[in-house]
């Protein structure tokens, strides 16, 4: 009971706050109506029993990357500015799109769920699993992954400093 | 005797040779390179005139044709292709002989004529071409073979006609002849094309065998009343007409004169012209037994075209212009002389007269163009009041011109008198309407040679003549010489022994009747050429002034050149060209222009596309990638 | 954990964001908050990792891992586009996408 009350919740916020996101006229809101997003997310996470990404999700989601954006906000424009109101022509296409996908996903959701999942019991990941499997190299270990991301990573930093210098 | 096929290739090696080599050799060179590969060339020809007639041609008592050569070059059907070769029979043997003989003394005149001319080599070279043009015409064994080197013989005649490429008035001769000529040509090809649908060949040797299956069998079909053959006949006869200046298609042999004096001499007079008759000749066992009311036709023309040429030739003063309404006159005489002609033995006098006459005409109407063009080199003019007297200057030219002009008229000894006298005798015993045309065409012939020669040598002399005119050089007059020689021997070469219609020699008496008649005809000719030109005197302008509009008439050449101007400009092209131009230019054309431009407005459409906008591209992606899952999913 | 919250209302949830997303990145002018609605599409592809790992094979952490390197790879792309949009402005003086719209015909 008390689940289905607190996933109604996040539920709502997610979808308010989303729609929000994308339709408020003032950038620094935008950008807090996204972190909202972010943090209820992470709240989802934390209700399907995956601690360790719902941390991860609010360290590096709500911490890192919504500051980032804040930054560049407050760099490239005046916090307090309006943004013009999207003309009709536009918005029309875009609205389209994002009805015709929805109904082909709702159409494809409805037809196709089968069970109603029963959640069976099971122990979250322990860090010692989550570290075994992050470091593993047999079946279903990402030792691959994690090396490749390190590498994407140096590169975007390396890239990100040669796009951003001061010439 | 397959090394006759060097006399075809040797002037075309020739040609190549000195048309690549045009100015990086000297003129001198090339001359005497030119002159040095016909004298060759006109050598063989006479060793292979002595063992045609004297050793190998005769079998049985009958000229057998040879075919020294003949490879298969391009099969059609299987039934039909197209040979070439070398067939050597009578006429084709005595046209090599003509050809390689009238070909070098043009060559050797033309090193004192043309000196110092621009594009000397170029000269040389085509004279050559033109050589080796006719005499692959004169031994070709099949009837596509004649067509190629006939369409040869009209590409050398218009380059050597317009020769003098800066002069407007040599350019617009040269194109007239070739599209003329072409233009009978085009009825020639569909006489061909007809010919060979029926038959299923072009070799003259299936064609002309009067009893073999070939003609037997295709008189059958018949179109309109006239069976295929008459008609294939006289289509090719058509084609033939246009190259012989016959009527209606002889209005570019005196605008042809434009050319240099032995071009004129060479191809007007002595050897292209004469490629119809030659034509006629060679398919005479077609006409003859498949086409006979075409023979009657042929022989009419001509004779009309004779007498036609004749009244023509007494009213103009350009001297070249008479010389080539003389030659259209002539050739008339010989297409007439084998519409009249029968077939087999001494039947056929009228085939060998026509060649008799040919073989004779070639020489003294050479004679006459090159001594004219002696005249025209002394006094730098063509037209016949500038001359007069000139037989103090130029004794040589003199005598040999009257020679050919005794020869021409009629007159024994000489050679003329022969040749025609037979045609006579040929057209009094076929028809006496014709007979009468050509006699009194015999009458009119020697009165305006008779004029000419007055005008030219004999009254007084020209007061301001530039300098004192005088005799060519060597080698202008040692070729007119030769020729008058010529022109006084042949006569007596028992011409019946040598050439007739199926090969059967025989022997040609005088009939004392016609031939007192012709003589007669001449020498009244001359006599009244004589009371008027001798001395300069009134009689020309009153005897105009009593046939004025009959003078008026034959001077304009009877407004034939008008009249076919006014067919091509008013007709042909305002009628017919004009409303094809205008659909190839709007329809076709703008048929394609529509396309491009359509093509152009679509991409113009198109190119929005990349806008540039990123939103834009995103929402194509989108689609498309909405699109792929719908179609994963749904099929 | 719990036994009454069906698999399709976490694929509602997703579903929904995600095409908030797409009309957020389709429609805006700021190139900052076309960022941001590509963020809300990023998570929403998380958020349905993660719930059909949970749903459909719990044993396994397959989903979880591969929520966390979209994470991370969300971040590194997020931070490479920054600092293009930050040159463009230093450029332009002004970051909406009507601006830079010169590769075109």
């Amino acid at each position: 009971m008390a689940e289905q009350i607190i996933f109604y919740v996040l539920a709502i916020l997610i979808v308010v706050f989303s729609i929000l996101s994308v339709t408020s006229r003032r950038i620094l809101r935008a950008a807090t109506y996204l972190l909202f997003v972010l943090i209820g997310t992470a709240g989802l996470y934390l209700m399907l029993g995956y601690q360790f990404l719902a941390a991860v999700q609010i360290a590096v989601y709500a911490g890192g990357i919504m500051v980032l954006y804040i930054f560049s906000i407050l760099l490239t424009s005046h916090a307090g500015d309006k943004v013009e109101k999207v003309s009709w022509k536009r918005q029309l296409p875009a609205i389209g799109a994002a009805t015709v996908g929805l109904a082909f996903c709702a159409h494809i959701i409805y037809y196709n769920i089968k069970r109603v999942a029963d959640l069976d019991l099971f122990n979250a990941p322990t860090m010692q699993q989550i570290g075994t499997n992050l470091m593993g190299t047999s079946k279903n270990q990402y030792v691959l992954p994690f090396e490749a991301i390190s590498i994407l990573l140096l590169a975007c930093i390396i890239g990100a400093i040669m796009i951003a210098r001061k010439r | 005797m397959s090394f006759t096929v060097i006399i075809v290739v040797l002037p075309f090696l020739m040609f190549l040779f000195l048309g690549l080599m045009d100015s990086k050799l000297k003129p001198a060179v090339a001359g005497i390179l030119g002159t040095i590969g016909l004298a060759t060339v006109a050598i063989l020809s006479y060793i292979t005139a002595y063992l045609y007639f004297f050793q190998v041609g005769k079998v049985d008592e009958v000229w057998q044709p040879i075919t020294a050569l003949n490879f298969n070059w391009l099969q059609v059907t299987e039934k039909l292709h197209i040979d070439l070769g070398v067939l050597l029979d009578p006429i084709s043997v005595m046209m090599l002989v003509v050809i390689s003989t009238v070909s070098l003394m043009v060559h050797i005149y033309s090193l004192g004529y043309m000196h110092g001319e621009k594009g000397f080599q170029r000269y040389y070279a085509l004279l050559s071409l033109f050589t080796f043009s006719m005499l692959g015409l004169v031994v070709a064994t099949n009837i596509f073979q004649m067509y190629i080197f006939w369409e040869l013989v009209g590409v050398s005649s218009y380059s050597l006609i317009g020769f003098y490429y800066t002069k407007p008035s040599a350019v617009a001769a040269s194109k007239k002849a070739f599209i003329v000529t072409r233009f009978a040509d085009m009825f020639f090809l569909i006489g061909i094309l007809v010919l060979s649908y029926y038959t299923g060949t072009f070799s003259f040797a299936e064609l002309c065998n009067p009893t073999g299956p070939v003609l037997g069998t295709a008189i059958g079909d018949t179109f309109l009343g006239w069976s295929v053959v008459s008609w294939a006949m006289m289509l090719i006869f058509m084609g033939g007409a246009g190259k012989s200046a016959m009527l209606p298609f002889h209005i570019w042999l005196p605008d042809a004169m434009e050319g240099p004096t032995p071009v004129s001499a060479l191809i007007h007079a002595a050897t292209m012209v004469v490629a119809g008759v030659f034509l006629v000749a060679r398919f005479f066992p077609v006409y003859y037994f498949g086409a006979p009311e075409v023979l009657t036709i042929i022989s009419y023309i001509g004779a009309v075209t004779a007498l036609f040429a004749a009244v023509i030739a007494c009213t103009q003063t350009d001297i070249k212009r008479v010389l080539a309404f003389s030659t259209i006159s002539q050739i008339a005489f010989m297409i007439t002389a084998l519409g009249v002609s029968n077939y087999g033995g001494e039947h056929g006098l009228g085939y060998m007269a026509s060649m008799f006459h040919l073989f004779t005409h070639a020489f003294f109407k050479a004679l006459l163009f090159l001594g004219a063009g002696a005249v025209i080199h002394a006094v730098h003019s063509n037209e016949m009041k500038d001359m007069g007297g000139l037989r103090k200057f130029l004794p040589i030219t003199n005598i040999t011109f009257l020679i050919a002009c005794l020869s021409i008229a009629g007159i024994p000894p000489f050679s003329g008198f022969f040749s025609k006298d037979e045609i006579m005798v040929a057209a009094f015993e076929k028809d006496k309407i014709i007979f009468g045309i050509l006699y009194f065409t015999a009458g009119l012939t020697a009165f305006y040679m008779f004029r000419l020669y007055y005008r030219i040598f004999w009254g007084e002399s020209n007061k301001n003549y530039h300098h004192k005119p005088h005799e060519a050089g060597l080698n202008m007059t040692l070729p007119l010489i030769f020729l008058a020689l010529l022109t006084c021997v042949t006569g007596f070469i028992p011409f019946g022994k040598f050439v007739s219609n199926n090969g059967e020699p025989f022997e040609t008496s005088i009939n004392w009747l016609v031939a007192s008649l012709s003589v007669g005809v001449g020498v009244v000719g001359i006599i009244i050429a004589t009371v008027m030109y001798l001395k300069k005197n009134t009689k020309p302008d009153t005897m105009e002034a009593a046939l004025k509009p009959l003078y008026k008439a034959s001077y304009n050449k009877f407004w034939f050149d008008e009249a076919w101007l006014f067919a091509t400009k008013q007709i042909v092209f305002a009628r017919i060209s004009k409303p094809i131009a205008w659909f190839d230019r709007h329809i076709v054309d703008g048929f394609m222009n529509a396309l491009s431009s359509s093509t152009n407005w679509v991409s113009r459409k198109i190119k929005v596309v990349q806008s540039g906008e990123i939103q834009d591209y995103a929402l194509i992606f989108f689609v498309g990638a909405l699109a792929i899952a719908a179609l994963v999913i749904f099929l | 954990m719990t036994t009454n919250i069906p698999l399709e209302a976490y694929l509602v949830i997703s579903t929904l964001m995600f095409f908030t997303g797409v009309y957020g990145f389709l429609a805006r002018r700021n190139m900052l908050t076309i960022l941001m609605s590509l963020e809300l599409m990023l998570n929403a592809a998380d958020i349905n990792f993660a719930a059909f790992n949970r749903y459909l094979y719990p044993g396994q952490q397959d989903g979880m891992f591969f929520t966390l390197f979209a994470i991370g790879i969300a971040a590194a792309e997020t931070a490479v586009a920054i600092a293009i949009i930050i040159n463009i402005y230093r450029n332009l003086t002004n970051i909406s996408v009507d601006e830079v719209n010169k590769m075109k015909f």
